[in-house]
């Protein structure tokens, strides 16, 4: 029996070391549980990277970003959505991605920032940012992107997004979390993280 | 006698309709006499433009202040009035100074006839001032609610039951305070009281009110002050009648009062 | 003091938009909470529900149908397209929209308490006094209201400070713009940067706390309290 809670990495960190009753931690990014293992909050030597993640240039107007992201060079938009870079993995990468292609300053101004991937996501399907930098799993379902028009992010041009889990103190007698994990790292998982646009 | 005050006045109530026609001169006290309910206070809010009567015709002074059949109303703040109500409504917010000067300093300088200082002087509340409406008593603010009206210098001062929440005493001062204010500036006044010796005491003529009509008119015609003489109690008797009241003199102590219902001892 | 400039810019947009926010509505909110309170239409009940919407609604949720409204498809976006101003959702103009809409009950209710308050016989007497419509509102009602602007004045500003869900629902938490001093915060935290996040909220709580402080103390004096 799997209960499932989503939120924010930051937020669960915070209610981990207060005593949150959850047995397992799949995080967006791996810094995380790795503070938590220093903490000496996780069943040691359990932590494992269960998916690397893929950043996506998107936009929910099809033709609109061309294959190699060229759009953001010619810059003739108001507003580019992206994760916050301090606090959300996709977002620094995004920061990076600008970065290696020298178009920091050309953007900033048009820079809009979104709590996490998610809102960033927001921004760019209601139509507030023509733009933005997303996660490719967002976009993508069964190996093909849902609608729109988008570029994928090579991964050499930021360090990679990798996403930690790991089992809690709490969890650590408890032979589901076990069966859990394992399963995870097992194929049929990858498969279904792979169709996701993941990388493993 | 030439009227300056003319009205025509219908509004349907829950219990009767009122239809009343009314024709005050320009100087004198006119008392609307009558029970609780009877309509009197309406009657007077209509003349005030407080209220929209179903029906209306009203003049003042030879200008139309109100004429339902021409769809012309007057607003009640154009009109030359002067309102003195039952708890004197003096503003909580402003000391008796600018209480008193609010209106007065809202009408043309030309109109200006009564100034602060006299009407002070007249009702006896120069000291209060600068006092705050919340620390007068029920008597002061009725007097400065009276000297507030007075200089408005209007056409008419309506009073409605201005000395029924006060106690016996006060109210029989200002009795007094207002004769001898009458006896100077003898405005037209119309005075509401369910009070009948209150009526008689005050007024130059008497109009009984009952169920929505005017039942009677009386003149009254005894000098002042008026005593509870045989007269007054002649009058007073009369003027009870008119509302279905009997009022029988008993030997010795009080009055007999026969209502329709049965008897009671006053 | 390890507030870093950023910091200090979030502070001064926070007062910006709490004050901009409070002034319009002590204006536009007047009118609206004297309708409601003298009105006798029926459209009364209907209209003070949604005047009360934001007490009810999730901050995120106003966030979220602003987000909407506001953009290229909602109505609000596409009229001020039409006046040639583009989207305003990411700009301080957005924030002052959503904080005037999600601190509306806070101001108008107040307002709308102490006019009925007043009740008829003031204004009746006014009349008989001269006084006109106008003179009689700005005489009469206004001055014996005053404790109940007091209380919309201090909702208004203190409400808007603590936004927090609107702001980052359209926000795009821009610095000088939308990043304001709960956003601040809260990406402090999220970036596990707890002492600036003591910090700038212990400012926060001290400079909110004295400005509550004053206004209280100084409506004391005044005697009446709405």
């Amino acid at each position: 029996m799997l209960d499932q809670q989503d939120g924010a990495a930051g937020q669960f960190y915070a209610q981990i070391n207060n005593g949150a009753p959850f047995d397992v931690f799949l995080a967006a990014d791996d810094t995380t549980p790795a503070k938590l293992d220093q903490e000496k909050a996780t069943v040691p030597g359990s932590r494992f990277t269960y998916a690397i993640g893929t950043l996506a240039l998107w936009s929910p107007t099809p033709g609109y970003v061309d294959a190699e992201g060229k759009v953001l060079e010619r810059g003739d938009f108001k507003h580019l959505a992206i994760a916050n870079p301090k606090t959300a993995p996709y977002g620094l990468a995004a920061t990076e991605v600008l970065d290696k292609l020298g178009l920091t300053q050309a953007t900033l101004g048009k820079r809009v920032e979104g709590q996490n991937i998610t809102q960033a996501y927001q921004f760019v399907s209601t139509g507030n940012a023509e733009l933005g930098f997303v996660a490719l799993s967002q976009i993508y379902k069964d190996g093909a992107l849902q609608k729109g028009s988008a570029w994928v992010v090579p991964a050499e041009l930021h360090t990679p997004i990798r996403q930690d889990a790991v089992i809690l103190k709490k969890g650590q007698d408890n032979p589901a979390a076990r069966a859990f994990m394992d399963y995870l790292k097992g194929p049929k998982a990858a498969q279904v993280i792979k169709s996701y646009g993941y990388d493993i | 006698m030439h009227a300056m005050l003319r009205a025509h006045l219908r509004l349907a109530r829950k219990d009767f309709t009122l239809a009343v026609d009314l024709n005050l001169p320009g100087r004198g006290v006119s008392a609307l006499f009558g029970q609780s309910g009877s309509g009197k206070t309406t009657i007077l809010r209509c003349l005030a433009g407080l209220e929209q009567a179903d029906a209306a015709f009203i003049e003042v002074d030879g200008e139309v202040w109100q004429d339902s059949t021409r769809g012309h109303f007057l607003a009640p703040h154009r009109r030359s009035i002067g309102y003195v109500f039952q708890e004197a409504s003096l503003f909580a917010h402003l000391d008796v100074r600018a209480n008193l000067t609010f209106g007065w300093r809202r009408i043309a300088r030309a109109q200006r006839k009564v100034d602060l200082e006299h009407a002070c002087a007249l009702l006896g509340i120069a000291h209060l001032l600068d006092r705050r409406p919340a620390t007068l008593s029920g008597g002061e603010a009725q007097r400065v609610g009276i000297a507030r009206a007075l200089l408005m210098n209007p056409s008419v001062i309506l009073m409605d039951e201005p000395f029924a929440a006060l106690d016996a005493l006060t109210r029989l001062k200002m009795h007094e305070l207002v004769l001898s204010l009458w006896r100077e500036h003898a405005p037209a006044v119309l005075l509401v009281t369910h009070d009948v010796d209150e009526a008689i005491a005050l007024a130059d003529r008497v109009l009984v009110l009952d169920k929505g009509r005017i039942a009677a008119e009386e003149r009254i015609d005894l000098e002042r002050p008026r005593a509870p003489d045989a007269r007054f109690q002649i009058i007073r008797r009369r003027l009870l009648g008119h509302l279905g009241v009997e009022s029988v003199p008993a030997h010795g102590e009080g009055h007999l009062v026969a209502f329709p219902t049965g008897e009671v001892v006053l | 003091m390890p507030l870093d400039a950023s910091d200090l810019g979030a502070i001064w947009l926070t007062v910006k938009l709490a004050s901009l926010t409070t002034l319009i509505l002590l204006v536009i909110g007047t009118p609206i909470a004297w309708w409601l309170a003298r009105t006798p239409s029926w459209l009364r009940g209907p209209i003070g529900a949604l005047v009360a919407l934001p007490l009810v609604l999730p901050p995120t949720v106003i966030g979220f149908y602003l987000l909407i409204a506001l953009g290229p498809h909602g109505w609000i976006g596409q009229a001020t397209q039409a006046l040639g101003l583009g989207t305003v959702v990411f700009s301080f103009t957005g924030l002052v929209i959503g904080s005037v809409v999600y601190s509306l009950p806070f101001v108008v209710q107040p307002l709308q308490n102490a006019f009925s308050a007043i009740g008829q016989r003031p204004l009746e007497v006014a009349a008989t006094l001269r006084a006109g419509p106008w003179d009689r509102f700005v005489h009469v009602v206004l001055p014996l209201a005053r404790p109940g602007f007091v209380t919309a004045g201090i909702l208004g500003f203190a409400h808007t400070v603590g936004e927090f869900g609107v702001v980052l629902m359209i926000g795009g938490n821009i610095p000088n713009a939308t990043r304001v001093v709960s956003v601040q915060i809260f990406d402090h935290v999220e970036s596990m940067a707890y002492p600036q996040a003591h910090w700038l909220a212990g400012v926060m709580l001290v400079f909110s706390f004295l400005v509550l402080l004053v206004l209280y103390a100084g409506r004391r004096h005044h005697g009446s309290w709405s």
